[in-house]
């Protein structure tokens, strides 16, 4: 390395962002109402998993679809796409944080 | 049932939990569909658009791969330079990827685009359409069609829409796709059929925004879904100079397979004030745009 790049590094640090989980915050708190897996009608389509804008809801393989409710914003996409109507949207008790 | 997940392993890291997008974004799920198909050998290059708020603020980003955020204007250009300099230091097996919205590709973002198409470098131009600018508050764009109300236009769009996957095809370049967000996994083996061919590659993603469009977050995928299936929107793959329609559009071809195109309008509110005029000007705009498409089918 030359002096002048050495130079350089030292001089800009240069701010580079990392991958992280919650880069806006819990967004969880912005949800009102709450997707409910009713695991006994989940056939583990994948359908919830392939729509779900937040991915935070995943299908395991032997239990079913389980919501991550730290993230989940509550859109509902999940809950329309659903073909055997497994989840359903239940409003929230407590709003914010 | 066996334990290994039927998805591809790197669409659920891709874009990790807690990103700053709307409820119902359908960026995201664009975005999972590239994880999907790169994992995160891809450079993502994102100009202004609603993406650049999706991936939020600085001391991280939701999208798990290398994203360079950049002006308005040059996502093009700089994805050409990225793939030029990646070419010269004899890296390979990375995807560079421009993300851009429809400001940034039909009106703002038009001339470096079309240099890069000209020149025939070598990557990956996705376009999502929603339609508007969403993020900077739902002012029209060149993309938004005719009827629709935006913050700028309150009664109705008065010009039709600008088809940019046209213009691309009259460039001459080697792949050119339309593609939607309620279709992943043709958006996925489109994606997958760019990648193994060298030369510029344009695919357009129709992307129905809930704020913008004023239809409730969980209708996404449904209206998505009612833009193909009503014929507004028509997915087919161009290369080797002729039109190839995709699976879902296919049936489409016969005209009275197609669904009543209010069927599309009426979830949204943004059509609300649309007259019965204006009615017959999106029917008939549907109607040429399939009618162009059976032309470069032979």
């Amino acid at each position: 390395m030359s002096n002048l790049t050495k130079k350089a590094k030292s001089l800009h640090k240069i701010p580079i962002a990392r991958p992280s989980i919650g880069v806006a915050g819990r967004t969880g708190t912005w949800r009102w109402m709450k997707p409910v897996v009713d695991l006994s009608k989940c056939t583990k389509c994948y359908q919830c998993e392939i729509y779900c804008p937040d991915n935070s809801i995943s299908v395991e393989a032997l239990k079913g679809a389980v919501v991550n409710y730290e993230y989940c914003k509550g859109c509902g996409v999940c809950a329309e796409v659903c073909p055997a109507k497994a989840i359903s949207m239940v409003e929230e008790e407590q709003h914010g944080p | 049932m066996s334990s290994t997940p039927t998805l591809p392993r790197d669409m659920r890291n891709t874009v990790l939990p807690g990103h700053a997008a709307c409820h119902g974004c359908p960026i995201p799920m664009g975005l999972k569909v590239v994880g999907a198909v790169f994992g995160d050998k891809v450079i993502l290059v994102v100009p202004a658009c609603c993406t650049s708020v999706v991936l939020g603020m600085h001391p991280g980003t939701a999208f798990n791969g290398s994203v360079i955020h950049v002006a308005f204007a040059s996502a093009a250009a700089v994805a050409s330079g990225i793939s030029a300099g990646l070419f010269k230091r004899g890296v390979r097996g990375v995807q560079v990827v421009a993300w851009a919205g429809d400001g940034g590709t039909a009106d703002i973002g038009m001339a470096s685009l079309s240099g890069a198409a000209e020149r025939n470098d070598d990557f990956i131009y996705v376009m999502y359409d929603n339609e508007a600018y969403m993020n900077t508050g739902i002012q029209r764009s060149s993309a938004t069609p005719a009827g629709a109300w935006t913050t700028t236009t309150p009664l109705g769009k008065k010009e039709s829409k600008k088809d940019v996957t046209k213009i691309l095809i009259a460039h001459g370049v080697p792949y050119v796709a339309t593609a939607s967000i309620a279709y992943p996994h043709d958006f996925y083996n489109k994606l997958k059929k760019a990648a193994g061919i060298r030369g510029f590659k344009f695919i357009y993603l129709h992307a129905p925004c809930p704020v913008g469009w004023r239809f409730d977050p969980s209708l996404t995928v449904k209206v998505a879904k009612l833009a193909v299936e009503t014929g507004m929107i028509i997915l087919y793959e161009y290369y080797d100079g002729k039109i190839h329609i995709s699976g879902p559009s296919r049936p489409l071809l016969d005209k009275s397979r197609r669904r009543p195109l209010i069927e599309y309008l009426k979830f949204q509110g943004r059509f609300h004030g649309i007259s019965e005029g204006e009615l017959r000007n999106l029917e008939s705009y549907v109607d040429s745009s399939w009618e162009w498409v059976k032309k470069f089918m032979q």
